[in-house]
């Protein structure tokens, strides 16, 4: 096994690449070609899964990842009111992107998993589809409180109808339906080109993460120590739960890892409609530029030793 | 040519985020049809590089009579540019078939 992920040198080519103002850049229909892709390909992979298994005795765990990813940006809100000291609008607005999941991070880890044959609970896909909603609506609530000028249909549409969510609930229910056998003949495409297409997509983000970064300078110490601190933090309440909910340690790290990871796709632009006088660029710069590299390149290794000795500790 | 002949065209360049809102506003401000093409460039909002969906512009274009045109641009300044990146600018164009504006 190699020290190093390829698919991480892809990353760190597009950072380079992009700090030394290198002309390259993927059309736009690549970037989204290849996202569409792996969205489906994860929703897929979960869909078989669910076929598997009573829905019933998934409850339990849908209902407790969605009070999790209620009450993460609860505790982030506060602490970037009060010691980053930020307005209420950008406050909201971060604290539901680090509510939210990063569909990129959850890919990545997937990859780091296999690569070490380390065995994860396979209806992760539902729990990652389940996190995308609820931080957008307690983020909104928090910005603006119940206001009537906020435009729940607009909301409902931008977050129910998005690429991310449509996707991956599609990607469940078509492999729900096919089951194993069924997706045998697309197989090739969603699963075996799945590493392939994961390396674009993270040339691609180096490229975007790096330019993130030259906003970071205006930004200063706290939103870098923030977008480390708190996926550090939420890591630990994801173990937490995940043990609590009687996953293995595979599970138990991956559900950290969604826990950990910023969302910087349907967040934004729920957010971008939903609470405008919010500063997209704040929220982009951490949640990309720092949260996003840093769980890709430290993250993840740390998140699964945390499931470990969480395992170890307090016994299976 | 005559001067019923004359329709304002009047150009937006904004937030891709913003083109569902936008659209169903200016239906309601009268427009009857739209173009919309894909956009990137600089402003004092910084570099919209189209990357990726989150920083990309969109230019919408609306031919419209003149009523039309003062509505609209009345309404995006009172509702979207405190809070969004948006450059709007319209000019007179002489079109074939006035009916259809």
């Amino acid at each position: 096994m190699a020290v190093i992920d390829p698919i991480i040198l892809f990353f760190l080519l597009g950072l380079a690449a992009s700090a030394m103002r290198s002309e390259l850049r993927l059309p736009a229909a690549v970037y989204d070609f290849v996202s569409i892709l792996l969205l489906l390909a994860i929703g897929l992979k979960g869909g078989v899964e669910l076929a598997r298994q009573p829905f019933g005795s998934l409850l339990p765990q849908m209902l407790a990842v969605v009070l999790m990813g209620s009450m993460l940006p609860l505790v982030a809100f506060p602490v970037l009111r009060l010691i980053g000291r930020m307005n209420r609008a950008d406050a909201a607005s971060i604290a539901a992107h680090y509510g939210s999941v990063s569909v990129g991070t959850y890919a990545v880890a997937v990859s780091w998993f296999d690569a070490r044959q380390i065995d994860f609970e396979a209806h992760m896909p539902l729990l990652l589809t389940l996190l995308e909603v609820p931080a957008i609506l307690v983020g909104i609530v928090l910005a603006r409180g119940l206001s009537r000028e906020t435009r729940w249909s607009d909301v409902a549409h931008e977050v129910f109808l998005g690429k991310g969510i449509v996707l991956l609930l599609g990607g469940l229910l078509i492999g729900w339906i096919a089951g194993e056998d069924g997706l045998v003949s697309i197989k090739p495409l969603f699963i075996d080109l799945f590493k392939g297409f994961l390396a674009i997509f993270l040339l691609e983000m180096g490229l975007i993460a790096a330019a993130q970064l030259g906003t970071l300078r205006r930004h200063g110490v706290f939103l870098l120590l923030f977008g480390i601190g708190m996926p550090l933090f939420s890591s630990v309440v994801g173990a937490a739960l995940g043990w609590g909910l009687g996953l293995s340690v595979g599970g138990t790290a991956m559900l950290a890892v969604l826990a950990a990871s910023a969302s910087y796709i349907a967040v934004p632009a729920a957010m971008r409609i939903s609470v405008p006088d919010a500063n997209p660029t704040l929220s982009l710069t951490a949640s990309l530029g720092i949260t996003f590299p840093f769980n890709i390149l430290l993250g993840i290794p740390i998140y699964y030793a945390l499931a470990q000795q969480l395992h170890a500790w307090l016994g299976s | 040519m005559s001067n019923d002949h004359t329709r304002k065209l009047v150009t937006i360049i904004t937030e891709a985020a913003l083109e569902h809102s936008l659209l169903r506003d200016f239906k309601r401000l009268g427009a009857k049809g739209h173009t919309i093409t894909e956009a990137r460039g600089s402003g004092h909002r910084g570099v919209r590089s189209a990357g990726w969906e989150s920083n990309s512009n969109i230019r919408i274009e609306v031919i419209c009579n003149e009523a039309v045109a003062q509505a609209i641009t009345q309404h995006l300044q009172d509702q979207y540019y405190a809070n969004y990146a948006m450059v709007v600018y319209s000019s007179d164009v002489s079109v074939l078939r006035p009916d259809k504006f």
